[in-house]
């Protein structure tokens, strides 16, 4: 298969249909079987929950890749393909369904914790983008994105340059001096274009915090950028390819782990599937950089001192709960820096996304629907009696901006890793305990 | 007819349920599952094992949200589990037909509480189905046959309880015996991929480190 049609703006049936064949292995036949329309999953999808639409059912979503299945095996779905009495899928299948497949789902796996049998529905969502992508029906936001990230190195179109900007005026503010290229050096670190141009304050965190805690680190100029456009778009090859250049920058400077950024899609693409991705396994430690803060924290390697009063509660981001099983790192970490920290019923493994992982945010046309299932969040916010929602993730925290103004609500969102940095204990102060 | 009910047709259907429940779960299983060569946060083997378990209730408000799907869930399931094994004339079939010393049945009074907790199970997933949305969207005819045939054998069984009159038991026979003969081709097969699908769910999860 082209690649390159992941973003060209021509279609092709043939080409979809043969990639959602491919999609289907042992675990999509066992699920596919396993359903029996109960329609439990659509309570846990924040599109269908906020607007009552059945097409948002998360199983429903999966019409087209069900339909191949039937169709190729199943006794009665041959016998009807051969018959002549069932359509096959058709282009019209594609244009219906992109709505569904890429404007009304983030991945976030929440329909997956909630189905009866068992199915990993976001599993298969996250499969049956790989047909939507070849034959061609993806957002152009999305498009664009994969576009920029394959040609220039990052969904933004951000370069190096851009980079070494944000990186002179973080050493300008902190005093302090952004390893770059550091052969040796024992973690790379990764980044998002959304830290580097919306939170550039990140960067100035994960300075500080990292020179305070004595640990060997480094940025690479052939590879920062880990958002992944190709697992969000669903083109395994330009994951690989992306993923690959991580692996060679890390290789060429010998260092031993890697530092996942906040921005959840971008840990799961380099923690959860690269080996996948690679046919292999990764021969680096893979860590997000909210994990590593807790070793640290935990080690007595940084001290903070004084705690933030504003009543606050955390996000968790989809990918690090949900896939990653991070829940409690977070939480230590806050409770270290904040004294009124609130956690509601659906908080941790099966907390509301915020709306716009899964590649929604880069998507324009998603905005309303986006907005529309961020009424959850905003009740989640107002019934906690919030003042402030700390996350770990640039893209969640954009997104809960945008929903936090458009319903004019009162609430801060405060990066995780900033307030942290912001807590810092000056050399010889602070509680040099695990917090 | 009676003779062949009973003798050619229900060997005919107990054999197409066998193989046809085994073909699909080899189909299945032949497609293979991928390697996950990420390196792992926790058991997978334990997570399958507790993925079995953990799905029998959904999680958070889900399940207090959907009362009537998750109840009548199990009193069908629950039901339609105690009149299968446990209703005498069952015993009393199995007994013949399985080697060691059998179990006792259930008494009358245990019978007509499971009858009625299936009846009422299945009939308000059923309406469900037929009523709710989102269940009416995801809603095959082959959801619907399912249920009917089990409803019909159901219902026979309960005419032929006291195998007074012949051709009522013959009517249950035949009944199940539609009931395997689609058995294999449907989505009933979820009663065995079901443990497939928790297993392997649990089992991803718990090597990401989350209890799924
Ligand atoms: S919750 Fe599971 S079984 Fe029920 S409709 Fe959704 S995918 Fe199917
Ligand atoms: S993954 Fe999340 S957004 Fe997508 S269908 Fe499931 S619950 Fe909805």
């Amino acid at each position: 298969m082209n690649r390159m049609s992941t973003y060209a703006p021509e279609t092709s049936l043939e080409r979809g249909i043969e990639r959602l064949r491919a999609q289907i292995d042992a675990r999509v036949a066992t699920w596919f079987s396993s359903c029996v329309h109960c329609g439990l999953c659509a309570e846990a999808c924040h599109f269908y929950a906020e607007t009552g639409d059945p097409r948002y059912t998360p199983i429903h979503k999966l019409a087209p890749l069900k339909k191949v299945w039937r169709q190729e095996y199943t006794f009665f779905g041959r016998l009807a393909r051969k018959l002549g009495i069932s359509e096959p899928l058709d282009e019209q299948d594609f244009a219906d369904w992109e709505e569904l497949v890429y404007d009304a789902c983030t991945l976030c796996g929440r329909c997956t914790m909630v189905c009866p049998v068992g199915n990993d529905i976001t599993a298969m969502l996250r499969k049956q983008r790989e047909g939507f992508a070849a034959a061609g029906y993806a957002p152009e936001g999305l498009k664009g994105a994969t576009r920029r990230t394959v040609e220039v190195g990052s969904p933004m179109g951000l370069t190096w340059k851009a980079l070494e900007a944000q990186i002179r005026h973080v050493e300008r503010e902190t005093g302090l001096g952004v390893p770059v290229d550091r052969e040796g050096a024992d973690y790379l670190a990764l980044l998002s274009s959304l830290e580097i141009m919306g939170y550039p304050e990140y960067i100035g965190a994960i300075t500080r915090i990292l020179h305070r805690a004595g640990v060997s680190w480094t940025l690479s100029s052939r590879a920062f950028e880990a958002t992944n456009s190709g697992i969000q778009i669903g083109d395994a090859d330009v994951a690989r390819e992306l993923l690959q250049r991580v692996f060679d920058a890390a290789e060429s400077l010998g260092v031993k782990n890697i530092i996942s950024p906040e921005c959840g899609h971008a840990y799961t693409a380099i923690r959860w599937e690269s080996a996948g991705l690679l046919g292999r396994e990764v021969p680096y430690r893979i860590i997000h950089i909210v994990e590593l803060l807790d070793e640290l924290k935990r080690a007595g390697r940084l001290p903070t001192a004084g705690r933030t009063g504003v009543r606050v509660t955390f996000h968790d981001p989809c990918n690090l709960v949900r896939k990653g099983g991070v829940v409690d790192e977070p939480r230590r970490l806050l409770e270290a820096v904040a004294a009124d920290v609130v956690e509601g019923p659906d908080s941790g493994v099966m907390n509301w996304c915020c709306g716009g992982g899964g590649g929604v945010s880069a998507n324009e046309r998603a905005e309303g629907l986006r907005l529309a299932a961020f009424r959850r969040k905003k009740a989640q916010f107002e019934t906690l009696g919030v003042e402030a929602v700390v996350t770990a993730c640039a893209n969640c925290r954009n997104i809960l901006e945008e929903g936090i103004e458009h319903y004019a609500m009162d609430v801060e969102v405060m990066g995780l890793t900033e307030l942290l940095a912001e807590y810092l204990a000056e050399d010889g102060q602070g509680d040099a305990v695990a917090g | 007819m009676t003779s062949f009910i009973l003798g050619p047709l229900w060997t005919f259907s107990l054999l197409v349920f066998c193989l046809g429940v085994a073909w699909r779960i080899v189909a299945i299983l032949a497609l293979g599952f991928p390697r996950d060569p990420a390196s792992p946060r926790g058991s997978g083997l334990a997570g399958g094992l507790a993925g079995l378990l953990r799905r029998s209730w959904p999680r958070n408000g889900v399940g207090r949200k959907n009362l009537l799907p998750v109840i009548a869930g199990y009193a069908f399931h629950l039901g339609l589990f105690a009149l299968l094994f446990f209703a005498a004339p069952h015993v009393r079939f199995l007994d013949h037909y399985l080697p060691g010393p059998g179990w006792t049945p259930m008494p009358r009074w245990g019978f007509v509480i499971a009858a009625e907790l299936a009846f009422a199970g299945l009939i308000l997933l059923w309406l469900r189905r037929v009523m709710h949305p989102v269940t009416r969207l995801l809603s095959s005819l082959d959801d619907h046959l399912a249920a009917g045939l089990t409803f019909l054998a159901m219902f026979t069984g309960c005419l032929a309880l006291y195998e007074s009159f012949t051709g009522l038991r013959v009517l249950h026979v035949f009944a199940v015996e539609l009931l395997l003969l689609y058995f294999p081709f449907s989505h009933l097969m979820h009663a065995f991929t079901l443990f497939m699908g928790r297993a392997a769910t649990g089992a991803r999860a718990a090597r990401h480190g989350v209890g799924a």
